[in-house]
């Protein structure tokens, strides 16, 4: 799906790194160019778009709290891309896992706050899931991309958690949202005050296990082999289209909890189209994290500050903060673009050469 | 490699470099064809010789060196360029869009036009001219999916023609064919020769050198290393040429001794997804130390059969006995535990992940068996020995951290060789087992094949190599539409005969001696 | 109830679902166009919203729809363009980088929408196209309820299904295009230019995908809002999976999601309208399940989402 795969080697590893962050800063000189074409003043931009993301303690943990979701969301797609599955469903998986979270919480009042939370943020997992699985299924039966079923079915999340909310967990008051959560299922704050949770907590394990399961686990290779060559997978005994639905329900799961985070640790509650669009940041984290489950946080940090800077570019620049969206968009096709680090490298003119296979046949 | 004055080059190549990345394809390569001529490009898998007609054609530029048409020199950027120049191309991997028409596939880039509208029927007509005139007759409206490969090798050819080729490359023409579509092959390219085209004719096959050609050039590394007149040379001498060293053109195969069967097909049937037979009732059987060679023109089920036996298709009917037993579970797991190993005939496709490092794909298939994996962990140390001495005992250049693709052909196909037979298999499902791989790699391959016979393995060999299969094979089956149309011991057949079956004739017992001369036996397989 | 169904099938629903396809079908014909010639067009959505966006800016600005409706087509062709810069140029994954084209142009609309107009919702209002009544035809029973009066694009887009038709099927560049997306190396081979009819396809495609954005901005309504394509492209994709890579497939099909799209309207407009948001599920869910039907019967063109010349070593495709 990508430019090749991970590389093994230390070599690979630093020039997609390097890949990455040329990407970035393209990105963002384009966001420059357009700021300037739209007659902003770049300095005044990006300084505050810097301020806001890192210029003291608030901001900066500002950018962290935004990054939370992004780590669940940037690990499902990663999750999915090494599967050979393109998850942009992520942005329908958190809500359908948001109000299953919240549900639960509220349906059991009196538990202990370990044992609620826990099945709270299995209640939101379980639901992500089913919102993977089925995109997954039908590819994995009968070729429906997911690309285009995830996004119809990020639609219907929406739509659908919408109309429960507002038909049957609606809380008095003119906002479509459901009561507040009891305080025995709010996430405990990581640092005081903040509204930094174990949320974090919980996501770098994510990303410790995913990474450790798929390099050194059965279960890792054959969603790998899938991913690099179903053919080949096939050949080799992996239930292919098992194995899709499976990678597409464990993304879901996986970007599920930004979702159920969120609603435990920040929100409280179920508040109907409370994504700012976290599942979309998710898939530019993803792709500037080269798929790689460690890549994913620095990655996630740098949109985390992207949009709490953004924030503050608004308030104190006066410049839309959707600049953002733009950059995100700049940063998928950059990254994905194989051929532009080609032109950095070398001086190649004309098409990529062909290397001749062994022999002629 | 100077004119003599009496020969007026229609062609000549001079000093052609080329290399890509590491990989040096040309290396100061002379090619110099006379107008009229068969020339033959002869070299070993891998020496150059589709590079260098390659950039004949406009796909590659040469990083150096020049080209002179008819004594001109010329620049030739893009395969529009080559045609301009009156060169065509028959490339070894057909050209032709499966669901379009002969018509249309012939007329592409140069339709006839009508109020703004392709013209058709002109399109027809003017196929059907070209196809009388070197008497290659096809149906302009006929489906390319629809045709024979010898057929769609006629459209390649009339293709050329139709762009008012004078200069033909045919690459590995003959790879594809039957001993009787390669005669008749022969008889075009004499037409074409009598109608003053000049034809180059890429090959690695000796006996076809031989047979066909006025003159031959040798390529190997890269490199020139001779054009001699075909009438002074004899095949030990171009091989030693295109080898560097002599060679064994013959592998000894001791007498079979063969014990239980341990695969065993039974009226096996496969249909495809539009639920057409693509195999018909198929039974066969193979014993403990022997070979059973598959023949049969690609396209008439091997592929289908291939993936029946390995647990990749559905059977639509039939039984599959490996071992003696059926396996227990569908797909390629249960046959391997009954002791199947499966060489396929694609490896990028499906023998290798070629993104993957090495070391995983030394045990691509074992990943959750032990001693590569416990409890669903894989377990690294015997991983990397396993890969290591995998390595080693197939001479294979690669690190096992390196991607798959990192490797050349013969040493991805050497990999997948290796891992298959790693675990002494008593079933060997061995497709196009050397295909695309050099002289010393398939020495290699069918030495360790015939070793696994000697232990006792049942091996089934599918290749499009009749030579190979004739070498090998103890007993040859021919499948033709999805059928095995004859059985028996190798020495029943002769090469003619079998290529008969493989068209879908009987041969007449009685025209056992034909004219065509079957020189050498596995020469260059 | 039965009042229900006699509004949900009603005349006016196939005119609505007639009006409401046209942004689909454009799309949809700019899908089959750009993938008949070997390249995945995701960016179908942020084509639709490029045009949506340049169309009512435009129309802003001068008055002139018409001026508008250039505007969009400039606008999509670069569109069309950038895809194949990055899709076709720089051997980017095709899906990865349409899906990056959206979210760049999602992100761009509404942040333009908000430099110029300071609003994050909606435009202002601007000027939409004029409908044109066609004579003969308005008194016409049933057809002319139908097809009496419409906007010029959907009358446009009816014309526009066969003529792409033709140009694919009967006409030389149809069948290099076609060529192109079945097998690049033959067209190569025979002189036919892979990467320049590439291009020619995804400038065409873009212009064709931005005027459904045009339709949808200033046939339907007269101003622009925030994500006002809602997931069309992809529709317009299935669109074009399910009509077989076939423009007069590609135009069935749209009519089809749109007969949903239309039927939720209608249904919002009954004295007891059901709810709201599961009513607009419909379309979504419609395309998922054809989408889901459709792939098995259908083949795509052979080397649709390749690069040419392919990758090094390159396993399966």
């Amino acid at each position: 799906m990508l430019d090749g795969t991970p590389a093994g080697n230390a070599r690979g590893w630093l020039r997609e790194l390097a890949q990455s962050l040329g990407a970035i800063v393209l990105a963002l000189l384009a966001g420059a160019a357009l700021l300037a074409a739209a007659g902003y003043s770049v300095r005044d931009a990006y300084w505050s778009l810097y301020q806001g993301a890192f210029g003291n303690v608030y901001s900066i943990a500002d950018t962290l709290l935004n990054a939370i979701p992004l780590l669940f969301t940037g690990l499902a797609v990663a999750l999915a891309f090494r599967g050979g599955l393109f998850n942009i469903g992520t942005e329908g998986q958190m809500y359908a896992a948001a109000l299953a979270t919240a549900l639960t919480a509220l349906a059991l009042p009196g538990w202990p706050p370990l044992l609620l939370i826990t099945a709270s943020l299995l209640a939101g997992a379980a639901a992500g899931a089913a919102w993977g699985f089925v995109p997954g299924f039908l590819r994995a039966r009968t070729g429906a991309h997911e690309v285009i079923t995830t996004i119809m079915l990020n639609y219907v999340a929406i739509l659908l958690t919408t109309h429960l909310v507002k038909t049957r967990f609606k809380a008095p008051g003119p906002v479509d949202q459901t009561a507040l959560i009891p305080a025995a299922a709010r996430l405990p704050e990581l640092v005081p005050a903040t509204r930094l949770t174990w949320a974090i907590v919980v996501a770098v394990a994510l990303i410790a296990l995913v990474d450790w399961v798929l390099r050194k686990s059965s279960w890792g290779m054959d969603l790998e082999l899938v991913g690099q060559n179903p053919s080949a997978a096939a050949y080799a005994g992996v239930p292919v289209a098992a194995r899709t639905a499976l990678t597409m329900a464990a993304s879901g799961a996986i970007a599920g909890l930004a979702g159920s985070t969120l609603v435990l640790g920040v929100l409280h509650r179920f508040i109907t189209h409370f994504s700012p669009g976290y599942g979309f940041t998710g898939i530019a984290v993803a792709l500037a994290a080269r798929a790689r489950p460690w890549g994913v946080v620095p990655a996630a940090l740098l949109f985390g500050a992207l949009q709490a800077g953004g924030l503050s570019m608004q308030l104190f620049a006066r410049i839309p903060a959707d600049l953002i969206t733009v950059i995100q968009g700049l940063v998928i096709l950059f990254v994905a673009a194989p051929g532009l680090a080609a032109l950095f490298r070398r001086r190649a003119r004309g098409p990529v050469p062909v290397l001749p296979r062994e022999g002629t046949r | 490699m100077t004119a003599t004055g009496t020969e007026p080059w229609i062609l000549e190549m001079i000093d052609i470099h080329k290399r890509f990345g590491p990989v040096v394809a040309n290396d100061g390569v002379h090619l110099a064809v006379a107008r009229g001529e068969i020339h033959c490009l002869l070299g070993e898998n891998g020496a150059g010789k589709s590079t260098l007609m390659k950039i004949l054609y406009g796909l590659y530029s040469p990083d150096r060196g020049e080209i002179r048409i008819r004594g001109q020199r010329v620049a030739i950027r893009s395969p529009r360029d080559a045609m301009a120049a009156g060169i065509g191309m028959v490339h070894q991997h057909f050209m032709l869009v499966d669901r379009m028409t002969v018509a249309e596939n012939l007329v592409a880039g140069m339709e006839p036009v009508r109020r703004g509208l392709l013209d058709l029927d002109r399109a027809r007509q003017q196929v059907q001219a070209m196809a009388a005139r070197y008497g290659l007759q096809v149906d302009p409206d006929a489906r390319v999916q629809d045709l024979s490969v010898g057929q769609q090798q006629r459209v390649e050819i009339l293709k050329a023609l139709m762009r008012r080729a004078d200069i033909l490359i045919l690459d590995e023409p003959t790879a594809v064919l039957t001993p009787q579509e390669v005669d008749e092959l022969f008889q075009v390219m004499q037409q074409l020769k009598a109608d003053g085209k000049t034809v180059i004719f890429i090959t690695h096959k000796l006996r076809e050198t031989m047979a066909f050609s006025d003159r031959v050039t040798v390529l190997r590394g890269g490199r020139h290393v001779g054009t001699v007149r075909t009438a002074d040379t004899s095949p030990e001498a171009l091989a030693e040429m295109m080898v560097g060293r002599q060679v064994m053109l013959r592998v000894s195969r001791p007498p079979a001794k063969p014990g239980e069967t341990l695969l065993e097909l039974e009226r096996v049937s496969v249909v495809d997804r539009r639920g057409q037979p693509r195999l018909r009732h198929v039974t066969l059987s193979v014993r403990s130390g022997e070979v059973l060679g598959i023949a049969g023109v690609e396209g008439n089920g091997q592929l289908e059969l291939e993936e029946a036996i390995a647990g990749l298709r559905p059977l639509a009917g039939g039984r599959i006995r490996i071992g003696g037993r059926e396996p227990a579970q569908p797909g390629p797991r249960g046959r391997r535990a009954l002791g199947l190993a499966h060489i396929p005939s694609d490896r990028l496709r499906r023998g290798l992940a070629a993104p993957l490092p090495v070391a995983r794909n030394g045990i691509l298939g074992r990943h959750w068996q032990a001693p590569f994996a416990r409890r669903g962990l894989l377990r690294e140390r015997a991983i990397r020995d396993h890969v290591g001495r995998l390595l080693a005992s197939f001479q294979i250049r690669g690190r096992p951290d390196a991607p798959a693709a990192t490797l050349s052909g013969g040493n991805q196909q050497k990999l997948v060789v290796a891992r298959e037979l790693a675990d002494s298999p008593r079933v060997i499902l061995a497709c196009q087992p050397t295909r695309g791989v050099d002289v010393g790699a398939i020495a290699q391959i069918h030495r360790e094949l015939l070793q696994r016979r000697a232990a006792g393995a049942a091996i089934l060999l599918i290749s499009a190599d009749l030579d190979e299969l004739m070498a090998l094979s103890d007993r040859i089956a021919v499948l033709y539409e999805g059928e095995i149309v004859t059985e028996g011991p190798t020495e029943a057949f002769t090469k003619q005969q079998l290529g008969l079956w493989m068209a879908g004739q009987r041969p007449v017992p009685a025209a056992a001696k034909d004219s065509a001369p079957a020189k050498e036996g596995a020469a260059g397989a | 109830m039965t009042d229900a169904w006699e509004v949900i099938f009603h005349i006016n629903t196939l005119t609505a679902a007639l009006r409401l396809a046209t942004p689909i079908a454009l799309a949809a014909l700019a899908g089959t166009l750009s993938e008949r010639a070997g390249v995945i067009n995701l960016g179908l959505e942020g084509k639709l919203l490029a045009g949506a966006w340049a169309a009512v800016y435009a129309t802003y600005l001068t008055g002139a729809p018409w001026v508008g409706v250039l505007a969009a087509v400039a606008a999509g062709m670069l569109v069309g363009a950038l895809l194949g810069l990055f899709a076709v140029g720089l051997r980017a994954n095709h899906v990865v980088a349409g899906v990056g084209l959206n979210i760049l142009l999602l992100g761009l609309t509404t942040w333009l929408m908000q430099v110029v107009w300071d609003s994050r919702g909606t435009s202002p209002t601007v000027a939409a196209l004029p409908r044109w009544t066609i004579p003969g035809l308005r008194d016409v029973p049933l057809l002319g309820d139908l097809l009496g009066s419409h906007s010029p694009l959907v009358y446009f887009t009816l014309l526009a299904a066969p003529l792409l038709w033709v140009v694919l099927f009967k006409t030389p560049v149809g069948l290099r295009v076609r060529m192109i997306g079945e097998h690049p190396e033959a067209a190569d081979t025979l002189g036919i230019p892979v990467h320049r009819l590439q291009y020619l396809s995804l400038l065409a495609a873009g212009g064709l995908a931005a005027l459904g954005g045009a339709q949808l901005a200033l046939g339907d309504l007269a101003w622009f809002s925030q994500n006002m394509s809602a997931g069309r492209g992809y529709m317009a994709l299935a669109a074009n999976v399910f009509g077989q890579w076939n423009p007069l497939g590609s135009l069935l099909a749209s009519l089809l999601f749109a007969l949903t799209d239309a039927m939720q309207m209608r249904i919002q407009t009954l004295p007891n309208p059901w709810p709201t948001e599961l009513v607009q599920m419909l379309p979504y869910l419609l395309t998922i399940a054809v989408l889901s039907g459709a792939v098995r019967r259908s083949r795509p063109p052979a080397a649709l989402g390749r690069h040419y010349p392919p990758e090094p070593g390159a396993g399966a495709p």
